[in-house]
């Protein structure tokens, strides 16, 4: 006869816990970042068409790393749970507090009840009329929330990464700083000696509080390497 | 999957790019063709108001549409400064003609169609892509279409493709036709199409075009009751809109204004409008 093995719950949760953050880490880091004129997103991906970055309304954007299918799965779920949302009411009644509430939700259903948890970590950005009505809300495969103020860095070595951005972030620096910075700690990532990187793995995209109605702007590789005063 | 809070299973379809799709599946009650009685709609018919003229024209780079701001219900002046023209998207507009509470939510769930797609797939529809979205949409309203409350929109964008300015008209069924060069839908759209066919020439330049568009808003007014006029004396002109290779935009009201003060002062001289023919002078323009 044989027995099924007991597994507490505090082992089973530690276990998948350790599952998702080892496939999180895997990836490199995206870094989300307050500046002077909105928030600005910076990913290491070399791929130009599969986005770690997206719009997801007209104040709202999304940044993602780990399972490309998976937070993809949760990127057009929000845009459809956005778009219906200001359909049915009004465009304004569609906030960053909402569709966080619905990610966390779903992560943590997925996280407990399927037989595998989302190897996925979200941000999602809203900006607002001023820098003190930013909202940039961090969730974790678990379906924990958290509202971050500044700087936020999530996936690869985000520890180092982190560490880095926080001693030199200041408030209200202008794009051209908050984009040099955000790519000198990405260069951080992955070892102690840091790369440099150029516009070529960068996936940048802003939320611009002065554009009317959509917010949202990739920045191109050409802007880029302006903006890093880099010469081309 | 069991927490109440939790997204429901459609969210996660993979695949599906329409919003007007999703919105029936996961909300039919929000979207807008939902199936009235016949006796409802009879009432509604009588007292829904009705927007009536819209013209679109082509010019070198691009499309402009104009319409006028009246509704009305039966004889009774519903609005007087009702916008019947909005932006699709970055790239397109579209005007309506019809009962306007049924053909403004169509523009709503256009909008948004639209968006939706760039959104998700990361690239916007052709130009042709939108018309055909459009298209289905209208058709979806054929019930309510038979009982009276028909929405018939023009359509009209930039090609990017072809970088060029095309017209889509449609019927009540969601037939798509594509218009050359200009054409005008709603109550008053003989007398426009007649004004535009003398007045409009092909590759005219962005200006003349205006002119053209708000001279043929002029002469639908004339002689149809339900076209509004432009009205002086409270300053509500026709919007006008206009998209070519740099988007979308609206003439702002100054603009409009003045196109329309040169239209009412060239009329004082000749109440008919501008002379056909060899003999015609091209519409004068003052930018």
């Amino acid at each position: 006869m044989s027995m099924p093995f007991y597994v507490s719950p505090e082992q089973l949760m530690k276990d998948r816990a350790d599952f998702a953050r080892k496939g999180i880490a895997r990836g490199r880091s995206v870094v989300v970042m307050q500046y002077s004129s909105g928030i600005l997103f910076v990913a290491e991906n070399p791929s130009t068409s599969l986005h770690k970055i997206s719009e997801i309304y007209d104040r709202i954007a999304f940044a993602a790393v780990g399972k490309y299918n998976e937070f993809e799965n949760l990127r057009v779920a929000g845009v459809r749970l956005a778009d219906l949302r200001g359909y049915s009411y009004d465009r304004r009644d569609v906030t960053g507090r909402g569709l966080a509430n619905a990610y966390a939700q779903t992560l943590g259903t997925i996280f407990t009840t399927e037989p595998k948890p989302y190897e996925v970590e979200i941000i999602v950005g809203e900006v607002g009329e001023d820098a003190t009505a930013d909202q940039i809300f961090r969730l974790t495969y678990d379906g924990s929330v958290g509202d971050e103020h500044g700087v936020a860095v999530m996936g690869g070595s985000s520890d180092a990464v982190s560490g880095y951005l926080g001693e030199r972030y200041a408030d209200g620096m202008s794009l051209e700083e908050a984009l040099t910075l955000a790519v000198d700690g990405l260069g951080r990532d992955g070892g102690a000696d840091s790369r440099t990187l150029g516009s070529a793995q960068l996936e940048v995209a802003v939320l611009e509080r002065g554009r009317p109605r959509r917010a949202f702007r990739r920045i191109r590789a050409g802007e880029i390497d302006l903006l890093l005063g880099l010469d081309v | 999957m069991t927490s109440p809070n939790q997204l429901p299973p459609a969210f996660f379809t993979p695949g599906a790019t329409s919003f007007a799709d999703f919105l029936a599946e996961v909300a039919p009650d929000v979207a807008a063709h939902t199936r009235a009685s016949a006796d409802a709609t009879a009432a509604a018919t009588a007292s829904a108001p009705h927007g009536t003229t819209i013209v679109a024209v082509t010019f070198d780079d691009g499309v402009v549409m104009a319409g006028d701001r009246r509704a009305t219900v039966g004889n009774i002046i519903a609005q007087r400064d009702i916008q019947k023209v909005f932006p699709a998207d970055d790239y397109t507009c579209v005007g309506i003609a019809g009962s306007a509470g049924i053909a403004t939510e169509l523009v709503r769930l256009l909008q948004v169609e639209l968006e939706h797609y760039e959104k998700i797939e990361g690239t916007q529809l052709s130009l042709d892509g939108k018309a055909n979205r459009l298209a289905t949409m209208i058709r979806g309203n054929l019930p309510m279409a038979f009982q009276g409350l028909a929405a018939v929109p023009l359509f009209a964008g930039y090609d990017l493709d072809e970088s060029r300015g095309r017209i889509f008209s449609y019927d009540v069924t969601g037939g798509r036709y594509e218009e050359h060069e200009h054409y005008s839908v709603g109550s008053g759209s003989l007398f426009a199409r007649g004004s535009l066919k003398k007045l409009h020439s092909p590759g005219i330049a962005v200006q003349p075009a205006i002119r053209v568009c708000v001279e043929a808003l002029w002469d639908a007014a004339d002689d149809d009751s339900a076209t509004g006029g432009p009205d002086l004396a409270r300053g509500i002109y026709p919007v006008v809109a206009i998209v070519d290779s740099d988007g979308y935009r609206r003439l702002d009201d100054d603009a409009a204004g003045q196109v329309v003060r040169s239209v009412v002062q060239a009329r004082q001289q000749r109440p008919d409008g501008p002379p056909a023919g060899p003999a015609a002078d091209t519409p004068s323009v003052s930018e």
